[in-house]
């Protein structure tokens, strides 16, 4: 059954109207242009923003029903949250951040040996690099354990090689959970890669040929295909 | 040198600080986060020890705590003595002397914290409690130690709210700041010299301190 979500809410330049869903196992990739309300969209998910209408179900679970006045608090939501920087822990060492609302520590300790953190374990998050930070905020919100993977733009701050490491390690470590994962993104080539489903939102509306008039002047066979595929899957959803 | 009206302003001036440290941290909090509409009341009547002369502050005190105020009627129903003239009467006039000097900086250290470590600290489960103690605090300590410094220095060198509640009782209510007031009007300068050559170093030092914590 996995995540179904219907999402209106007004913005300041438009409003945002959306219906998707995501199955349990898979990654949904939200595509569009900088300001096309993708991470307004995601933190409705989390629970972070409150749509004026809508509903949000995961499961048999109802998060969100504005009808019957239901809007979990994101504590109760059970989600781990991936944000775009700058939202590790200072204080805390990148174990520490790691282990911070995990319930099994053995969990932490492999999550960080995968992502190639454990020499890094005692440093603080401004003793090391970018990636590294995302790294950890990948471990933090995978090692909760959490019945619901959302991301937001989680590697769009760092450079091309590591954003491309970066992808493959999480690409890797998703495909073994059950969870859906919701992945934000205005990196054509990493959503077609990250996502089973590409959903493009353009001005807080799906706009399911966006995909086609961006990818069309593509000269590579490979990619317009990848792109056809999705806005395809896109379009069954 | 003459040294328990020094010893009765540093044990003042450290009660006050650890109590006023406890209430504003929260209040601080409460003003940096809160979007209520009453907010930029309680914020304006917190920092009103600013804008009033100490005078005017001991004169509403000396009624609020007296046998007729309703703060000195508490009390003395509760602990059957009176607040006015006691080390206990200074320590609270000084805690709503002082607040401002607490709020401050402590609320501009909540207003660095990037919003989004809140909103991590919720989704990964945390209440608002627990993320207040757990993220925000730690991530305040030197606006916190800067408030603390602040506080002290200021309750250390409080004389006329102090000299309204408290009086001159020696041992009890005779901070340093009344003994050189004192000392001078009975022309024993060497005294007040003394006095007040010990708070020069002392308030110095400290305001280093701030400068560097609250550049961090």
């Amino acid at each position: 059954m996995g995540l179904t979500a219907v999402l209106k809410k007004k913005t300041r330049f438009f409003s945002i109207d959306v219906e998707f869903s995501c199955p349990e196992g898979e990654t949904l990739a939200l595509i569009g242009p900088s300001g096309s309300g993708k991470t307004t969209i995601i933190r409705m998910l989390a629970g972070l923003e409150k749509p004026d209408e809508g509903c949000i179900r995961y499961r048999d679970e109802i998060l969100f029903d504005s009808v019957r006045g239901i809007n979990l608090s994101p504590q109760k939501r059970k989600l781990g949250y991936v944000f775009q920087d700058y939202s590790l822990f200072p204080h805390l060492t990148l174990y520490g951040n790691a282990a911070f609302a995990a319930q099994d520590r053995k969990e932490v300790d492999s999550l960080m040996g995968f992502f190639g953190l454990t020499a890094l374990r005692n440093r603080k998050p401004n003793e090391v690099s970018g990636g590294e930070r995302q790294r950890c905020a990948v471990c933090q919100a995978l090692a909760r354990n959490p019945q619901l993977l959302l991301l937001d733009e989680p590697f769009s701050a760092l450079d091309v090689v590591t954003r491309r490491i970066l992808r493959n390690e999480l690409k890797k470590i998703t495909e073994k959970r059950t969870f859906p994962v919701v992945y934000v993104t205005h990196d054509i080539t990493e959503a077609l890669f990250i996502g089973n489903t590409v959903l493009p939102i353009v001005a807080g509306l799906v706009d399911r040929e966006w995909m086609e008039r961006i990818v069309a002047p593509a000269t590579e066979p490979g990619i317009r295909a990848r792109a056809a595929r999705a806005t395809k899957l896109a379009l069954a959803y | 040198m003459e040294l328990l009206p020094l010893y009765l302003s540093a044990k003042l001036a450290i009660i006050a600080t650890l109590i006023l440290i406890v209430i504003a941290a929260p209040l601080a909090y409460w003003l940096t986060s809160s979007s209520r509409p009453g907010k930029s009341f309680v914020e304006a009547l917190v920092n009103l020890p600013i804008a009033l002369p100490p005078t005017v502050i001991g004169f509403y005190l000396l009624f609020l705590l007296g046998p007729k105020g309703s703060v000195g009627q508490i009390w003395e129903s509760l602990f059957g003595g009176p607040l006015l003239f006691t080390f206990t009467g200074i320590v609270i006039a000084s805690i709503f002397y002082s607040l401002p000097f607490a709020i401050q900086p402590i609320k501009a250290s909540f207003e660095k914290i990037d919003n989004r470590l809140k909103e991590n600290a919720y989704v990964l489960g945390l209440s608002p409690v627990a993320t207040f103690f757990r993220v925000i605090i730690p991530n305040s300590i030197n606006g916190i130690a800067a408030a603390a410094i602040l506080v002290f220095l200021h309750t250390m060198g409080a004389f006329g709210v102090v000299l309204m509640v408290g009086g001159s009782v020696a041992g009890e209510t005779r901070v340093a700041s009344i003994a050189i007031y004192e000392a001078v009007e009975s022309m024993q300068y060497q005294k007040a010299w003394e006095l007040s050559l010990a708070f020069l170093p002392i308030s110095y030092c400290f305001l280093l301190l701030v400068n560097k914590l609250t550049r961090k």
